[in-house]
């Protein structure tokens, strides 16, 4: 060990240690001077970035924009059912028809093909949310000769329980009671519609009711029929299936 | 717009099993990816096989040494090609060494890369052949004395004192190697492990399975290359040499194929939320390359062989026959290891619901083809190499008495072109 | 690898060695307020810059698609069904316990019943997108930092640096980004930073009918955005891998991955 210290130092270490020196030089010359200094620097990367994607086109002009000149459109809307539409949900991105109004005007749907987008009946949807079936429900008629778009209401007066059970009445419409009546089931009083809350509307009271359509003796042809006595004896009906919505079809 | 690629999607979304994310259709990571690991693994494998006749002293592996450091620097230099051919934008590649996210496994690639080459193999190497630079630049005429000039940086001391100052620098910079070696692998394995939206990737096992994996597959390749190449230059294999490697090769396989087993284990034995579509993938999309190519055919039957070996004597002949049939298998069940961590780990969705398909495309830039010429570049260059700077000396052959202490610095050196009378092994 | 790069390289790698001044950047986080920030809302005093989320309440969204369009169109994404910034599944929970899921399908069409309806037990739609999550796997892995938060929290890719390297699409456990087919560079939402960085809502936001989908600044003491977090029970996307989204469901359903 003694000796390697005092020796003059190998000729490998210094051949080396000049390669070494000349390409460490060499990178940082680059580094400093042949190349622009943007590359280097992460806050020009950043902030370029954040320029580059807030300037990016807008194609969607926001709901505020229509305010300024359809302000009836927007108030109709505004107190209808379609309150929590944009007008661009339906009429499209309006961008460029914000820019020029005379140069480029916004689609309008006008045919069933579109209102069915979000009406049509679909089991995934969110049970009360208004569906129809479309094959059923005044085939081949436009929707918007019945329906305000801007402020879509059904046609005539509803059904007597709709106008306020309307949740109820839209499930029930696409379950396989939808041809049942409300009557079929609840005796409401006239006074019920006075005074909602005094006077109730009866509810089907035991497992018999349900029987006078699903039990074995019922003249009902498309009634799934079950055996009370052997279906189920310690629960009534309601208690597992949802009258409004009950399973299957 | 690329049509091709939407016309490929379009099939691809047809061959999706169950629900998978609608971004996941494409398989990103393809074949390139899956020949980055595994050159890479060749490098760190070869590099521990060599290191065994310095810091280990395993003389008998000493006729593959020079071999072994050749095939390790060639295998190399080639190993970033397939990283450059997958990228989006390969002509951005210089940014992951002037911004690299200290954060990210993968942007650490350029300087564990740069410190292998650099550090490592080129500084071994040079210290090894310095000697002979010297020596065959004085014989050689024009271009090729300049050469060897440069490439031994005009150094010209062949006095003893500076030779084993040599030895003594390629003792040391192997010891810096050996963990460096792992850091290579392990690194790559990292880089899958580290993924913890992936459940067949994340594993803190995956970077030692790596880096087991890749010294088996050095260890064979080796093998291979010495067996293809010493016939080929005319001479007789060192038996006691090849001997020594598969004995290495498999403990290796057999640490391997342990630890592979340890992780499949244990996945299976967790069983977490993701088992269910692993499970269906490694029985369906995956079971010919894993089961078959990579256990079977990769593993258990060049095991089996050389168990033979050990247990029963055979003639030399049968031998090699043995150890070069299990060589060969021994790559293909590695490439298959890199195969089903790379690709396998992308079939399945992140929603754990379905499967995806991978198809390769045979033209491309990531297609069969490329990838072919990929897998030959190395050998190549190593044929470039060996033809440059022959790492063999003739008294070495065939016995091994002349692999003592002593092969470093042969008496007489050949002059490269008269006596390097091997043909460019022509194994590509 | 080109010589220039090779050389930088090493010079970077060296540099702390030798002592030259080589800058590095943290990890992730936000680089804060980078250099005079970008065009926030006109009027928005300087100072804390918002921190922008999204609500999500799962039992409103009627699979309408229109997100998905209006994102498509907002934002270049290609129209082809493969690439999404947003996107829809529905999940149908059968009788017999199978769970089946697909995701919608863009453009004007209903979404179909894949599963005959007496065969269903339960279904509903769960609108996806990038989470902007506050511990971002795809930052932490990108290589040159071409994907960052910017000060609002919001995970930006910058295309004139990516790579395309796709490292950070592996990373995501959402799916929820993708490689640009044209720009070869990874895209993903930005909850339309052009937009809100203006007071304009996202595009998505903007068209859904229902009000599904809440947008608004997460410290803001009061907002539809605060009086959802403060009213429902909020679950997020995959809670196990730490990554602390800013997409927050309502009434979500546990098989939802």
């Amino acid at each position: 060990m003694k000796s390697l210290l005092f020796r003059p130092v190998p000729e490998q270490i210094t051949r080396l240690s000049l390669a070494f020196a000349l390409l460490a030089s060499g990178v940082f010359l680059v580094r400093a001077h042949a190349i622009p200094q943007t590359w280097l620097d992460r806050e020009y990367h950043v902030k370029s970035t954040l320029e580059r994607e807030a300037n990016r086109p807008r194609r969607f002009a926001g709901a505020q924009a229509c305010t300024e000149c359809h302000e009836d459109q927007v108030k109709e809307k505004a107190e209808g059912n379609h309150r929590t539409l944009a007008c661009e949900t339906c009429h499209g991105a309006a961008g460029k028809h914000v820019e020029d109004p005379t140069e480029t005007k916004l689609f309008a749907p006008r045919l069933r093909d579109y209102c069915v987008l979000c009406h049509a009946y679909d089991p995934s949807r969110p049970t009360g949310f208004p569906q129809i079936n479309p094959a059923l429900h005044n085939p081949l008629k436009p929707c918007i000769e019945c329906h305000k778009p801007h402020a879509p209401v059904p046609p005539e007066t509803p059904k007597e329980c709709a106008a306020c059970h309307g949740e109820i009445e839209r499930t029930k419409a696409v379950s396989s009671h939808a041809a049942l009546a409300c009557t079929a089931c609840h005796d409401a009083p006239d006074a019920h519609k006075v005074t909602p809350r005094l006077v109730r509307p009866t509810k089907p009271q035991n497992r018999e009711f349900c029987g006078k359509c699903h039990g074995p003796k019922s003249e009902e042809k498309k009634a799934p029929r079950v055996d009370l006595a052997a279906h189920g004896e310690r629960y009534l009906c309601w208690q597992c299936h949802y009258p409004h919505l009950p399973e299957g079809k | 717009m690329n049509e091709e690629l939407l016309h490929n999607l379009a099939d691809l979304s047809k061959q999706v099993w169950g629900y998978i994310y609608p971004n996941e259709i494409e398989v990103h990571w393809s074949i390139m990816i899956v020949l980055y690991p595994y050159l890479t693994g060749l490098v760190a494998g070869a590099f521990i096989l060599a290191s065994l006749v310095k810091v280990f002293r395993v003389k008998e592996v000493q006729p593959a040494y020079r071999l072994a450091m050749l095939t390790a620097l060639s295998f190399l230099l080639i190993a970033p090609l397939p990283l450059l051919l997958h990228l989006g934008h390969p002509e951005r590649n210089f940014e992951i060494l002037l911004t690299p996210n200290p954060s990210s496994a993968m942007a650490m690639f350029g300087f564990v890369y740069l410190w292998y080459l650099m550090v490592v193999l080129l500084l071994e190497i040079w210290f090894d052949f310095r000697r002979d630079l010297i020596v065959w630049g004085r014989a050689a005429s024009w271009p090729l004395s300049w050469f060897y000039r440069a490439a031994s940086l005009f150094s010209n001391d062949i006095s003893d004192a500076a030779v084993r100052f040599d030895k003594k620098a390629v003792q040391v910079i192997t010891v810096i190697g050996i963990p460096s070696a792992f850091l290579l692998h392990g690194y790559v394995g990292f880089i899958f492990g580290s993924i913890k939206a992936n459940p067949w990737w994340s594993s803190v096992l995956i970077p030692i399975v790596f880096l087991f994996s890749a010294i088996v597959s050095g260890i064979s390749l080796v093998l291979l290359l010495y067996m293809v190449i010493t016939p080929l230059r005319g001479k007789s294999l060192n038996m006691a040499c090849i001997d020594k490697i598969a004995s290495f090769l498999f403990y290796a396989v057999i640490v391997d194929f342990s630890l592979e087993a340890l992780d499949f284990i244990h996945r299976l034995y967790e069983s977490e939320e993701s088992i269910k579509i692993l499970s269906h993938m490694v029985t369906g999309k995956l079971f010919v390359s894993l089961f078959v190519m990579q256990v079977l055919l990769g593993m258990v039957l060049p095991l089996g062989m050389i168990v033979l070996v050990k247990t029963v004597s055979c003639s030399e002949d049968l031998r090699k026959l043995l150890y070069f049939t299990s060589a060969i298998l021994i790559q293909m069940g590695i490439f298959a290891t890199r195969w089903n961590v790379v690709i396998g780990g992308q079939l399945f969705s992140k929603s754990f619901l379905g499967l995806t398909t991978y198809k390769m495309e045979v033209l491309g830039l990531e297609g069969l083809l490329v990838a072919l010429v990929v897998l030959a570049l190395p050998l190549v260059v190593l044929a470039i190499l060996i033809k440059l700077m022959p790492p063999w000396h003739d008294e070495d052959e065939p016995g091994p008495a002349a692999a003592g202490e002593t092969p470093a610095t042969p008496a007489e050196l050949p002059a490269p072109t008269a006596s390097a009378p091997a043909p460019a092994p022509d194994v590509a | 690898m080109q010589r220039r790069g090779f050389l930088a390289g090493l010079a970077a790698f060296l540099a702390p060695i030798l002592g030259l001044p080589f800058r590095r950047a943290r990890a992730d986080g936000p680089p804060e307020q980078a250099g005079g920030a970008p065009p926030h809302a006109a009027g928005k005093p300087a100072g804390k810059p918002r921190r922008f989320g999204m609500a999500i309440q799962v039992d409103r969204c009627i699979g309408c698609t229109r997100c998905m369009d209006a994102c498509k169109a907002e934002n270049n994404v290609p129209k082809e069904p493969f690439f999404f910034r947003t996107w829809v599944e529905q999940y149908t929970i059968k009788t017999d316990g199978e769970l089946v899921v697909r995701s919608l399908k863009t453009g004007n069409g209903k979404p179909s019943e894949s599963v005959p309806e007496r065969e269903i037990m339960r279904s509903f739609f769960v609108p996806k997108l990038c989470n902007q999550c506050d511990h971002p796997p795809c930052v932490q892995v990108c290589p040159v930092g071409a994907t960052f938060r910017s000060p609002e929290g919001v995970v930006l890719v910058d295309e004139e640096r990516c790579i395309g390297c796709r490292y950070c699409i592996q990373a995501c456990p959402y799916g929820a980004r993708y490689l640009h087919p044209d720009t070869k560079t990874a895209d993903k939402c930005t909850f339309c930073y052009h937009r809100t960085t203006r007071d304009l809502l996202p595009a998505c936001v903007e068209v859904c009918p229902t009000s599904a989908r809440i947008f608004g600044d997460l410290d803001n003491v009061a907002s539809p955005l605060t009086r959802f977090k403060r009213m429902k029970k909020i679950h997020t996307l995959k809670p196990d891998l730490n990554t602390e989204p800013k997409v927050l469901y309502s009434d979500l359903d546990g098989v939802v991955r």
